[in-house]
Formats: structure tokens, sequence, C-alpha cells
């Protein structure tokens, strides 16, 4: 009994122990619930979390290889643009260098030729001294001519006069003016009056030239065309414009040849020209005529006089035939 | 009276007709005789007797009436306003070639005195009548017709195209190639006045072609027909690079050269004025003819003859050598600016001597080469003269001036340009000093010479605006010497150190 009392003593205390803990449980129902709830959803949070890092970790880690992966390939691609910049550089210095000397060569050669241009200067002075010496050598050649010509005209002029004062040629008895016996030699004009042939003075162009080309053969060996017709400028000016010629020399030619106007003749012969012919346009026919009537005449009936008949008359011509076949019926 | 009687009295009157119209055109030979025969009334007297009856007696009035009408100017015009030239075109196309040569040769002295004139003896129709004349067998008809188509054509454009109107210009050049010498001689020179005035007559002149006959003549043994023809030629090439090329082809050059040493002088003269013509166009022109010789053989004939027969030459050489530095090269390597200078000493003329400083001043303005080759033959100092001296006329100063400047810019001989450290007005002096200042810095030798020649003196003696750039060339050329030198060669040194020294206590 002693049990039954202490439990229904204890029946009280637990009620109001159980009305305690209820009552204490339920005060600290809504606080462990809370705390509860925190609890949970501070354990969802670090799970969540702990997905969440993991997920970043796994992305990091994906990005990282990734971004290694393309930073590797851009790298690349720079060193290979580097080194093809790092080549074009090299190839372009080289360029630079292969066109620098180019150019040098190419001004020096072409443009600015130094070599030439001294050797053209050079050539040119050549050239102008060889033009110099020629120049002056013609010069020279030109007055020589001119003082030839002069000399010529002074000895013509000269000569002229000594066939002027013929005349005062001296004499074995008288010596003449430019001969004077205190002098010790006969001066020139004497000489020259000497030399010259008196000619009457009857046509003095003709006679007088041909006077001159006996005496100027010693004296002026060139010029005696120009000598005749300065000669003949003197004398008359009517003339001056007709050239006249030299006198042909009538020197006979050597050897058995012709006389020159035989020739000429012989050149020179035209046969007759006349429309009309030598021989007569039907002589062959009249020729043949008269062989036949030849032999007709000496009728003895040879057999090779009728076979030359026949010959004759085959060589005839067609419409003469029967004529003649008639005439040997 | 009888039928002889009456005659006699025609011939006498004849006879005297005729002695009065060769008496007058003998005494119309003597100038003094003119004026009494004009104040007489020649004019009137002889038109009349120009339409007589005898032709002896009409050609010896027409001779008489050409005659007077060359001497003077009035008479000429008087024979215009008498309309006597009407009736001489008329009886040109009928009468036989006495005639024509003297109606000719009255058209003739009328044309050659004016322009106005000539135009009066081509209104009556002269230039026709003329060219008809030219179609003749006579040479002498030929000769006078072609003289006076050249006096006509001489004046101006205008009248010269009338003339190639005309048809002139192929009858003329059959004319050059007739044998006689003087008909010629007239061709040349009436091709020659022709072509000068404008580059289309020369053109109608070169189509014929004149170059070819032209060209052949140039080795003939006479003189004058060798002036006229390289008188044609000048004319013909003046106008422009392709007729100058077309006188280049018909090969004249080596050949002309052989004619600078020709004994008349004005053959001279027309050969170098027609290398003038020729190389004042183009470079290659002028290479053509320095590589044949020509410069040589002009630059020899510069020094043979004197006055204004050298203007050609010298204009020659300046237009060679202002084409290229090459050429002028090649002017100064044939010895062409000693002779230069000899001519610039030599001549009084200015307008010579303007011609020379140009040329001189073409030289040298190319390279410093060309400028010391002037520079030693001590041409600088002559120009400087030129320019300075108060007598000269303006274009020379002016031209000397211009040829100073071009060389100085260029000079860097310094013997050279020191004598142009003294009195020299100081547009001349800023050029001097500024090359100077560009040759100093770099020529140690140089720089002694210029201190003990007395030059660094003299620059210290100029004195220029401050902020002038002859102020700084100043200032360059003192920087190339130390201080000391400058400071003893500046002007008032002396006084400066004196000043010191009363200023100095012995300590």
């Amino acid at each position: 009994m002693a049990e039954l009392l202490k439990i229904k003593s204890e029946v009280e205390e637990f009620k109001k122990e159980y009305f305690y803990r209820n009552s204490q449980a339920e005060e600290n129902r809504q606080r462990e619930y809370q705390a509860a709830n925190r609890i949970q959803s501070w354990f969802r949070a670090c799970k969540v979390r702990a997905y969440l890092s993991h997920l970043h970790k796994k992305a990091i880690i994906i990005q990282r290889i990734w971004r290694g992966f393309t930073a590797r390939a851009r790298f690349r691609q720079m060193v290979k643009a580097a080194y093809f910049i790092m080549k074009m550089n090299f190839y372009e210095e080289m360029a630079i260098r292969i066109q620098r000397r180019w150019r040098g060569f190419f001004v020096r050669k072409y443009i600015h030729n130094y070599y030439a241009r001294k050797s053209y200067l050079e050539g040119l002075s050549r050239k102008n001294e060889l033009v110099r010496m020629e120049l002056a050598e013609l010069e020279e050649l030109q007055k020589r001519e001119r003082d030839c010509v002069e000399m010529v005209k002074e000895q013509t002029a000269k000569v002229y006069q000594a066939h002027r004062l013929h005349h005062l040629l001296s004499t074995k008895q008288c010596p003449g003016v430019f001969n004077s016996p205190f002098r010790p030699a006969p001066h020139e004009m004497e000489l020259l009056l000497r030399q010259v042939k008196y000619q009457a003075p009857a046509r003095l162009d003709s006679r007088g030239r041909a006077c001159l080309m006996g005496i100027l053969g010693p004296t002026a060996p060139s010029f005696p065309g120009t000598l005749g017709s300065q000669w003949i400028k003197t004398t008359g000016t009517c003339c001056s414009s007709k050239p006249i010629l030299p006198p042909i020399s009538s020197k006979k030619q050597q050897g058995l040849f012709r006389e020159p106007g035989e020739v000429w003749e012989q050149r020179m012969l035209c046969p007759d020209l006349t429309l009309r012919l030598q021989t007569s346009y039907t002589h062959l026919e009249e020729a043949q005529n008269q062989l036949r009537h030849k032999y007709i005449r000496l009728p003895t009936g040879k057999l090779g006089t009728g076979s030359m008949l026949h010959h004759l008359s085959h060589s005839s011509n067609s419409f003469t035939q029967p004529a003649y076949a008639k005439s040997l019926r | 009276m009888s039928q002889r009687q009456i005659i006699q009295v025609f011939e006498q009157y004849q006879k005297s007709r005729f002695q009065f119209v060769q008496t007058v055109a003998d005494l119309a030979l003597r100038p003094q005789n003119i004026e009494i025969l004009q104040n007489a009334g020649v004019m009137s007297l002889l038109r009349p007797l120009m339409l007589d009856v005898v032709p002896s007696i009409q050609q010896t009035a027409a001779l008489a009436l050409g005659r007077l009408a060359d001497h003077s100017d009035d008479l000429a015009e008087a024979v215009v306003k008498e309309d006597i030239l009407p009736q001489l075109v008329q009886s040109l196309a009928s009468q036989n070639r006495f005639y024509k040569k003297a109606a000719a040769f009255v058209l003739r002295s009328v044309a050659k005195h004016s322009p106005e004139l000539s135009q009066a003896v081509v209104a009556c129709g002269g230039v026709d009548a003329l060219v008809l004349c030219l179609e003749e067998f006579d040479p002498g008809v030929k000769e006078a017709a072609a003289w006076a188509l050249g006096y006509i054509a001489r004046h101006n454009a205008s009248l010269s195209q009338s003339v190639v109107d005309a048809g002139a210009v192929p009858l003329l050049v059959l004319c050059l190639l007739e044998p006689e010498m003087a008909l010629k001689r007239i061709a040349a020179s009436t091709l020659s006045d022709i072509s000068k005035h404008t580059p289309e007559l020369a053109q109608t002149v070169v189509d014929v072609g004149a170059i070819a006959h032209l060209a052949q003549m140039i080795l003939n043994p006479d003189a004058k027909l060798k002036r006229q023809v390289f008188s044609a030629l000048s004319q013909i090439s003046k106008h422009s690079v392709s007729l100058a090329e077309m006188v280049i082809e018909a090969d004249i050059f080596p050949a002309a050269v052989s004619c600078l040493k020709d004994p008349d002088d004005y053959v001279r003269k027309n050969v170098t004025t027609l290398m003038r013509e020729v190389v004042k166009h183009t470079p290659e022109l002028s290479q053509v003819i320095v590589n044949c010789g020509g410069m040589a053989a002009v630059i020899d004939y510069l020094g043979e003859c004197r006055g204004n027969l050298r203007l050609p030459g010298i204009m020659m050489l300046g237009y060679v050598a202002a084409h290229s530095e090459n050429l002028a090269m090649a002017v100064i390597l044939s010895k062409g600016v000693p002779q230069l200078a000899l001519c610039l000493s030599e001549e009084h003329e200015h307008h010579i001597k303007a011609a020379t400083a140009w040329t001189i001043g073409q030289i040298g303005h190319h390279t410093p080469e060309h400028a010391k080759a002037v520079a030693t033959s001590d041409l600088l100092t002559k120009l400087l003269e030129l320019y300075m001296d108060a007598s000269s006329s303006e274009d020379l100063q002016a031209k000397s001036k211009k040829a100073l400047k071009s060389i100085l810019q260029k000079c860097t001989y310094l013997p050279g340009l020191e004598p142009l450290l003294y009195d020299v007005p100081s547009n001349i002096l800023k050029y001097v000093v500024c090359q100077f200042s560009k040759v100093l810095p770099n020529d140690s030798k140089a720089r002694r010479l210029f201190v003990t020649s007395g030059g660094l003196k003299k620059v210290q003696e100029i004195d220029a605006e401050p902020g002038s750039s002859l102020q700084e060339h100043i200032n360059a050329i003192n920087s190339c010497f130390p201080e000391e030198i400058v400071r003893y060669y500046s002007p008032g040194y002396s006084e400066v150190l004196l000043q010191r020294l009363e200023n100095y206590q012995p300590a």
C-alpha cells in the first residue's frame, strides 16, 4: 500500500510535473521551434553554401582552364605576329639596303654619271681643239688662195704692161729704159719685155689670149682659164657675161685614126627610114614564080622535076594553087 | 610742106623727148640734183612721157622716175599722189622686158620708204603684177620683181601676208635655183624678209621646201649670197622649236661652222645669228651645235671681230649656258669666260655690255664650280663696277646687278669674294657676307686667310641694323673666331685699350 500512496502522491506531483512540463514545453515550444528552425535553416544554409562553394570551385577550375587555353592560343598568335613583324622588318631593312645601293648605282651610272660627264667634257675640249685647228687651216688655205689669185692678177697686169711697152726693149745699139748700163743687172721689166712676143694688135681677144697662153706657161702654171677671163674683163665690158672658151689646140692625133669628122659621120649615119620596104611585099612569091617559070621551060618530063614541081606546088599558097595547077595541065 | 618735112618735125620732137628723158635719168643719179629737179616739176613732166608711143622713151622715163623716187620720201609720195602707180601696174602686164625691169624698179623705190607707201603699191595691184613678172624668162626682170617684193614685205606682217597670198613664195624658191648669182641673192633676201615677221609666214616659206635649197647654197663661194642665205635661215628658225628643228635637220651644221672663217664680216655675223636663233629654243638643239664644235668657233670669232658684230655671238653663249649646267661647263671649258672678260673691257656700247653681263650671269649661276670659274677671271669686280657706275644705262645696271646676285649666291671661292667687301652697297654686301658665313665655319685655312688679308677687320667695320640678316651673318662669322681676335679687330679697340690703361691702378 505504501506504494499506492506513494504513487498517488506522486500523481499529484506527476500531474504538476506534467502540467509544469507541458507548460514549460508550451513555453519552450516556440523557442525550441524557432531554435530548431534556426538550426535547420542554418544547416540547410550550410548545405547550400557547401554546394555553392563546390560549384564555384568547379566553375573556377573550368574557367581557369579555359582562360589558360585562350590565353595560350592568343599568346601563340601574338608570338606568330611578332615573329612575322620581326621577319618583315628584317626583310624591309635588307630591301632598303638593296634599294639604296641600287638607287645610288642607277643615279651615278645613268643620271648624274660623273665619268660620262667628264669624258663628255674631255671629248668636247678635244673636239674644240680639232675644230679650231681645222678652221685655222681652212682660213690659211683660203688666204693662200686669195693671195695666189692676187699674185696672178698682178702678174697678168705686168705682162699686159710689158705687152704695151714692147717698144722700150733695149737694142744692140741703144740700151732701153729698163736696162740702164749703171745697173748691175737688167730690171725685171726688161726681162719681161724680152720674153713678150710682139703680136700685131689685130684681134686682141683671140690672139692676145694665145700669146698670153704662150708666155704665162713658165710664170704661172695654174689658172689659165681665169687669166683668159680676166684679160677679157679688162678689155671689153660687152662680152663680160659670156664665158669665152679657150681655143681648141690643133694637134694631130698619133696613129692610124680616121679624121674625127669621118668617124662622126659613120656613127651618125642614119639608114633611110621609109615606110616602103627594101624588098616588096610579095617578093617571095615572085621569086618562086621565076624559079617555076625557069623549070617549066624545060618540059623534059623527068620525074625528078615532076616531084620538084609537086614540091613547088605544095609550097605555094593555097589560093594561087589552082592557077599553077592550071599551068601544069 | 612735103611729107618728109612733116615727118622730120615729128622725128625731131621724138629726139628731143628722148634726150630730155635720158638727161633727166642721168641727172637723177646724183643726189644733189634731185631737189632742183623736184622744184622744176619733173614729176608732172615725166608722167605723160611714161605713156609715150616710143617704147625706149617709156622705159627711160620709168627709169628716171625710179631713180627720183629712190632718193627721197617726198618724191615717192608724189609718185603715189600723181596716180602713176595704176598706169605702171597695168602696163607691166603688156610691155617688153626692159619696161618691166624699169617699172619694177619704180615700184621698189616707192615701196622702200615706209609701210604706207608699200600699202599704196599693194592697193593698186602691184603685188600681183610683180608676181606675174616673176614668171618671166628674163633673169633681170625676175630680179627686179623679187627685189620690189622684198622691199614691200620688209615693213610689217600684213604686207608680207599680202605678198604670200599673191603666190610669190613658190616662184621665189624657183628663182633660188636659177644660175644667175644676183637673182639668187635677191630671192634669198626676199624670203628672209617674208619669213621674219610671224611663225605662220615662216611656215609658209618652209612648206614650199625652201630650207633644202637654202641649205645647198651655204658653201657657195659668193659672199653676198651666203649673207642672205644665213639671214633667211636665221629668220625662219627664230620663231619656234619645230622650225628650228627643221633647219637643223637640213644638215647644215658642221658645214656652216666653216663659214665662220669667211673673210666677209656680215657672213660671219649672220652665221652666228643663225646659231643664236637655233640655240635659244631647247637644250637638245644647243647640244647639237656644241657637239659639232660650234662653241669654239664662235668664241674665236668673238676674239676677232669688234663692236656690234659681237652681239649675236655673246647672246648665243648666254642662251647655251642658260639651259643646263652641263652646257655652261662646256662654255667654260671652251675658254669662253676669258673671252667674255675681254669683250666687257673692250666694248663701250652699253647694250653690248649689258648682253655680256647677262651672259656671264647665265654661266656663273649654276654651281660653285661655275661661280669659281667666273670669279677667277676677276669678273665679279667688273660687274660690280658696271653696277655702281652712274653713267651706265638702266638696263646695264639692272642686268649686272642680277648677274652679280645670282653668281654670288653660289660662289664659294673666297679670294674672289674678298675684293667685294670693300665699297659695296649693302644689298650686294649681304650676299657676300652670307657666302662668307657659309664657308668660314668649315675651313680653317680659309679662316686664317680671312684674318690675315684684313677681311675680318672689314667685316667688323660694317655696321648693320641689329636683327637684319646682315647682322646675323656677321654674328655667324664672328662666332667662327676666338673672342680676342674679334675684339682686336673691332673698330676703336685701341681707344678702348687706352681707356682701360687710364683707369688702371697698378697694385
